[in-house]
């Protein structure tokens, strides 16, 4: 049988992702139930690159579902070091794991992978490709303030020119029904031009401004994201633009009572911190939003049934 | 005005855009044909101005493919007796293997040798393709 991957949000259609999301609020609501669904199993998890937080959030789905993980967080100690390639590599691990989770920094290798494994591969990141688990715990992370994702204004602010996984995220949030954007970035950081005709294609309505204090009062989520000194050329203008938008308490003021405010961290400056306390900042739960909505694509990839509803 | 014979049979490919026959030639590894091949630059012509043409003394099965990434423009006509008998209208190809490589320094294909990377049409009006990998648009 054709093993099912996460390489992409695109994999999987509006409704699979309902799903999943569905199943993710099941399993927070009784977490017992679903502690031993993944028993015998044993999920590979090759980070040929350090990411502590994304490894730990699969690393502790996986053993809350009663599974085991085997695995490396640092390259040179696997097999790589050894010149193995990764088409080699993921066809070996298939062999003895059932499930593959896959951090490198070329882009396209976990596709690569999933063409060679004899398990599902799930995609932890691959360089400024695409990092699907963020796009789903942000989707996670909605609909456990708001009803269902639909009708939706959604506020994105900061780099939006170089943030990949915002593109994902918007083009993901694109497909659901009746949701609108608001770009609020400087002139230099707007947008690219491949994300909006493709919103233009599906007939998505969206507008750019560079004004945060004008915009935040029509919005129901504001995404919050950070400007990357790696980005720029030159510091000139990495030190202009980093402070263009942060998010502060007299902002706040102006949003809607049911704002929520999400950030996939780690922050910079981008928020202050007095807005922490704002019970519409929602950025420290989206962790374990990322855990929960990691432990259903596990679940879902490996097709185990939920026993709850059987 | 060089003075090349009338082709009896082969191959003629007319109105390439002046300064990409050399590409064509060499992406069709016709200096490994033994027959007779012409390449002609900057011949003056009515519609274009100046452009480039091929002539292959011989009948090959031409790369299309190749031809329309590079050039989709150009007319191939197959001559048999010193008669034309057909003309092939060029249309990029909605998906490309082995032509094409992909050049994001940051893709996956660029560290490990892969076979067969695909590559799918982006925009037809500039040729351009994302590669299977990591989507990041190339042309020939
Ligand atoms: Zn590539």
């Amino acid at each position: 049988m054709e093993s099912r991957h996460l390489l992409q949000p695109s994999d999987f259609s509006i409704a699979e992702i309902n799903d999943m999301l569905r199943l993710a609020k099941r399993i927070i609501q009784n977490p017992i139930a679903y502690s031993e669904v993944c028993k015998g199993k044993v999920l590979a998890s090759l980070f040929y690159e350090p990411s502590t937080r994304t490894k730990f959030s699969f690393d502790t789905a996986m053993l809350r579902l009663g599974g085991q993980v085997i695995g490396f967080s640092d390259p040179t100690t696997s097999s790589t070091a050894k010149g193995e390639t990764v088409a080699d590599s993921a066809l070996t691990i298939s062999k003895y794991a059932d499930i593959i989770v896959v951090r490198h920094p070329k882009e396209g290798t976990a596709r690569l992978m999933s063409k060679h494994a004899e398990c599902p591969v799930i995609n932890a990141g691959d360089g400024g490709h695409m990092h699907p688990t963020q796009t789903l715990t942000d989707l996670l992370t909605i609909v456990s303030y708001k009803p269902e994702i639909k009708d939706l204004t959604v506020g994105v602010c900061g780099d939006l020119k170089f943030g990949r996984t915002i593109h994902s995220l918007v083009t993901c949030l694109a497909r659901f029904e009746n949701i609108r954007f608001v770009f609020i970035s400087p002139d230099e950081l707007k947008m690219p031009v491949y994300v909006k005709d493709e919103l233009n294609k599906m007939g998505v309505e969206y507008t750019e401004t560079s004004s945060l204090d004008e915009s935040i009062g029509s919005l129901d989520i504001l995404y919050m994201s950070r400007v990357q000194r790696e980005r720029f050329i030159s510091e000139e203008d990495y030190l202009r633009l980093k402070d263009y938008f942060i998010l502060t308490k007299e902002k706040m003021k102006h949003a809607k009572e049911d704002m929520i405010v999400m950030h996939p961290l780690p922050r910079v400056n981008e928020i202050a911190t007095e807005v922490d306390s704002d019970p519409r900042a929602v950025y420290f739960h989206q962790v374990k939003y990322g855990m929960y909505v990691r432990m259903a694509l596990i679940m879902t990839l490996l097709g185990i049934k939920d026993p709850l509803c059987e | 005005m060089i003075n090349v014979s009338k082709l009896k049979k082969g191959i003629v490919i007319d109105h390439i855009t002046a300064g990409k026959g050399y590409k064509i030639f060499r992406q069709l590894n016709l200096d490994e044909l033994d027959a007779v091949v012409v390449l002609m630059r900057n011949v003056d012509s009515a519609k274009k101005g100046k452009k480039d043409l091929i002539k292959i003394e011989t009948d090959l099965q031409i790369n299309f493919d190749v031809l329309a990434l590079i050039d989709p423009g150009v007319t191939v006509t197959y001559v048999l007796d010193g008669e034309k008998v057909k003309k092939v209208k060029l249309t990029p190809p909605n998906e490309v293997i082995d032509i094409l490589s992909c050049k994001n320094p940051r893709c996956i294909t660029n560290q490990e040798h892969i076979e067969h990377v695909h590559f799918r049409l982006v925009n037809a009006e500039k040729k351009l393709y994302a590669c299977e990998f990591c989507d990041a648009q190339t042309s020939l």
